[in-house]
């Protein structure tokens, strides 16, 4: 993937919480259709990288373009317009509002999103549930909800932040299952995974993050190479 | 005939005062319980902007002729939008910072409100004319028409405001925001101008209370400072962003008040800060607030 074609362009970006300096110059691409992910130890910066990208981060520089846009400098409800959508690692699922509520609450962003009829095909157990205050759901069931809720927006490029991250290996094959099918209709997403067998079913690409920088980059092919890498990397 | 030896003409009639003042505190706490529950902010304001609903509808009856109906329209608004102008020139800024920053300069701004109308009117107040004079016969007592209206516009505005927040996809928004703003905003809503709205809602809400209160007491400068430490001590007691609880809190507190003037009325002034206390040591997230 090189810069010119990609659908996402991350380049040097630097970022701070207050005046702790947490981002030193990440450079990353995604390009339309691919799943990618970032993988690397606790603390390297992932998720601040994905809260960066939605402009959730107060202080940031650097360029982020998205479909050849400068979205830098604007603010977090701009940069979504544009067509992304976030499920950050506490899955952000609201206690005043019930899961019909929450699965509805996003706006529309996108021309062409998934019908709600079909997201809720996807994830029946959320049409069982309706109901229900949203954080009265398992762990795996909030993190259906929190997935199930950017996809009928029209969103078509998802940040999804740890995903996998404290749920039975049961729910972790059955995301697994969605996220691929997803990857097939044709969503782009950028992934934040400690566990790279659960992203290696399916990702194209995987950059290895240390120190709030990308120090790697592997190919889903050299995988059988990579491993090793990424194990070094990891420290599995 | 008496109840508890004390004439039930009486009981009843300190009754429906305690209501017509829980009337009012119902309106100003929720209003301080929505500002609150989005922008973490103690808007000590809020009994200045009552205080402004009051002289606007005044203004409006002395100056272009209209009336109670017509000001309880207009009034609200342009309460509404100053205090959006105020959120937008002021209160933005101070966002990231410790929520005490925020109740200082709201504090500040009620002391300026409340000088500058001083300044203009004098400290003593000025009547406003009741437009629905005259009684109803309730069967067991007679109750003023007036006073009747203002506990129905109270009670049908906290109502719709309910509604508005609980059964609305904008309710839901303010729902949400008000739990993680952050996230909301990362799905696209405009976060700052909902706080912009919410704000200018809420001391909306404080200067419509405030033309429903004109023809009861007397539009005065001081009239909201007198009230708004009250309003707190509702807001406490009922939990600190709870819609419900500060709408009951409001009309529970009123009619404890008007109960307390009928048994012991030494103690009217200070029922509603000793049960403040009792809640701070047994309930400190007050009787509807969540822990948070």
């Amino acid at each position: 993937m090189t810069a010119d074609t990609a659908m996402l362009s991350v380049r040097d970006l630097h970022a701070w919480y207050g005046e702790s300096h947490v981002l030193h110059g990440m450079t990353l691409h995604v390009g339309r259709g691919e799943v990618v992910t970032l993988l690397g130890r606790n603390g390297a910066g992932k998720s601040t990288t994905m809260r960066a990208i939605m402009g959730l981060m107060k202080k940031r520089s650097g360029s982020i373009t998205y479909e050849e846009r400068e979205t830098i400098t604007l603010p977090p409800h701009r940069i979504a317009r544009m067509g992304i959508a976030y499920c950050p690692e506490h899955r952000g699922i609201f206690s005043r509002l019930d899961v019909q509520e929450n699965l509805e609450l996003p706006p529309v962003i996108g021309a062409d999103p998934l019908t709600l009829d079909r997201v809720q095909a996807m994830f029946p157990r959320l049409v069982e549930r309706r109901h229900s205050p949203g954080t009265k759901l398992s762990g795996g069931e909030q993190q259906m909800l929190a997935i199930a809720r950017i996809l009928r927006t029209g969103a078509r490029f998802l940040l999804l932040d740890e995903p996998t991250e404290g749920l039975a290996p049961i729910i972790v094959k059955q995301l697994g299952e969605i996220i691929a099918s997803l990857r097939t209709i044709g969503f782009t997403i950028l992934l934040v995974e400690q566990n790279f067998r659960f992203a290696s079913g399916f990702a194209d690409r995987h950059y290895v993050v240390e120190h709030g920088r990308v120090v790697d980059e592997i190919a889903a092919g050299d995988l059988a190479a990579g491993s090793e890498r990424i194990r070094a990397y990891l420290g599995v | 005939m008496e109840i508890f030896g004390i004439p039930a003409q009486a009981l009843y009639g300190q009754l429906a005062l305690g209501l017509v003042n829980g009337a009012f505190y119902a309106l100003l706490s929720l209003g301080l319980a929505i500002i609150f529950g989005l922008l973490n902010l103690i808007n000590f304001a809020h009994g200045a902007q009552y205080m402004l609903g009051a002289y606007v509808a005044w203004m409006l009856l002395s100056y272009l002729g209209i009336g109670f109906w017509g000001a309880l329209v207009v009034a609200p608004l342009v309460v509404a939008v100053l205090g959006m102008a105020l959120e937008r020139g002021l209160l933005r800024y101070l966002r990231d910072v410790d929520q005490i920053y925020g109740l200082l300069l709201t504090f500040g701004v009620a002391l300026i409100l409340e000088g500058l109308v001083a300044q203009s009117y004098g400290w003593s107040g000025m009547p406003y004319a009741n437009p629905l004079p005259g009684s109803v016969d309730l069967g067991f007592m007679r109750m003023p028409m007036y006073r009747l209206v203002a506990i129905a516009i109270s009670l049908v505005v906290c109502l719709a405001v309910w509604i508005a927040i609980e059964r609305t996809k904008l309710g839901a928004y303010l729902r949400a925001a008000s739990e993680d703003a952050d996230m909301v905003q990362a799905f696209g809503v405009n976060i700052p101008r909902l706080i912009m709205l919410t704000y200018g809602f809420g001391v909306g809400l404080a200067g419509l209370a405030g033309v429903v209160a004109a023809p009861v007491y007397q539009v005065s400068p001081a009239m909201g400072s007198n009230l708004i430490i009250v309003v707190f001590a509702v807001v406490v007691i009922g939990g600190m962003g709870s819609i419900a609880g500060s709408v009951i809190a409001g009309f529970g507190l009123g009619l404890i008040e008007g109960l307390t003037k009928v048994f012991y009325p030494a103690a009217s002034t200070t029922v509603i800060f000793f049960i403040m206390i009792l809640i701070l040591i047994f309930r400190p997230s007050g009787l509807f607030g969540s822990t948070r």
